[in-house]
């Protein structure tokens, strides 16, 4: 079976590459997201429902799994925000060669961190 | 390659519609892209807002969202997220799932979920918004 045709990477042996995880990140955060629009969809109906209702919801997204997942929700947004941008980059066909896009995945990942540490610590959720 | 009868008297832009895996062109790439953009601005206004949720009671929240402003991006977001959303959900289908019959109940199930979330949501906001 020795070819000396190259072969396609198999899964197993594949090198894990920083804009590899950026794309698997994407598309994950993504589907989180669509999942997650049932809190949005939660909330809106408790407010309509009453204050009974709203406090249902206000309990458990103030709990620390509500919590934790608004953390998810906040990653996810300038995750998927930012790496939607880098798509409007590539289709206008810049930014393909192998330097710039893994050096705008890297500042995806600082995007990201930033505007979440934005997020939970000058807009402080808690106050 | 055949040529059909219907070739010869269609144009090219209209042989380009529908071709593609999905068989739709490029009408949902396009659609993805507008709502993308949409979903930028209206999203860092969500995230903005949510900030201030959980010290607020649902008197402030149902004041707030009554706003005009607040109700009509709060439609807006709702729209713009739920129509990316059931497309990419989509393209996540197409690619994995291969079996003809799977593909369409999921690919018509996200749609009608999506659908009757989005009625849902946007009817709450009305009935906030006309003080229901």
């Amino acid at each position: 079976m020795a070819s000396e045709k190259p072969l396609s990477p198999h899964i197993q042996i594949y090198r894990w590459e920083i804009t590899m995880l950026v794309s698997i990140l994407h598309r994950a955060a993504g589907i989180a997201m669509a999942v997650g629009t049932g809190l949005v969809v939660w909330m809106l109906l408790a407010l309509a429902t009453g204050p009974q209702a709203y406090d249902c919801f206000h309990q458990f997204i103030t709990s620390p799994l509500g919590s934790l997942l608004l953390l998810g929700w906040t990653v996810a947004i300038f995750l998927h925000m930012g790496n939607g941008i880098r798509h409007f980059f590539w289709d206008v066909g810049k930014g393909y060669s192998i330097p710039v896009a893994h050096r705008s995945a890297y500042l995806l990942i600082a995007f990201t961190t930033i505007m979440t540490l934005i997020v939970w610590f000058v807009g402080c959720p808690w106050q | 390659m055949t040529t059909k009868s219907s070739d010869h008297i269609l144009s090219p832009l209209a042989k380009a519609r529908g071709a593609g895996s999905a068989h739709h062109g490029s009408g949902h790439w396009m659609h993805q892209r507008i709502t993308a953009v949409a979903n930028i601005p209206l999203m860092l206004w969500l995230v903005w807002s949510v900030v201030h949720l959980p010290g607020a009671s649902y008197q402030d929240v149902s004041l707030w969202l009554a706003q005009p402003v607040n109700a009509i991006l709060m439609i807006l977001a709702v729209l713009s997220m739920f129509y990316h959303a059931v497309l990419g959900l989509q393209v996540v289908i197409e690619d994995y799932v291969h079996c003809e019959f799977s593909k369409m109940l999921s690919l018509i199930g996200i749609r009608l979920g999506f659908a009757a979330l989005g009625v849902a949501a946007i009817f709450s906001v009305l009935k906030v918004s006309f003080g229901g």
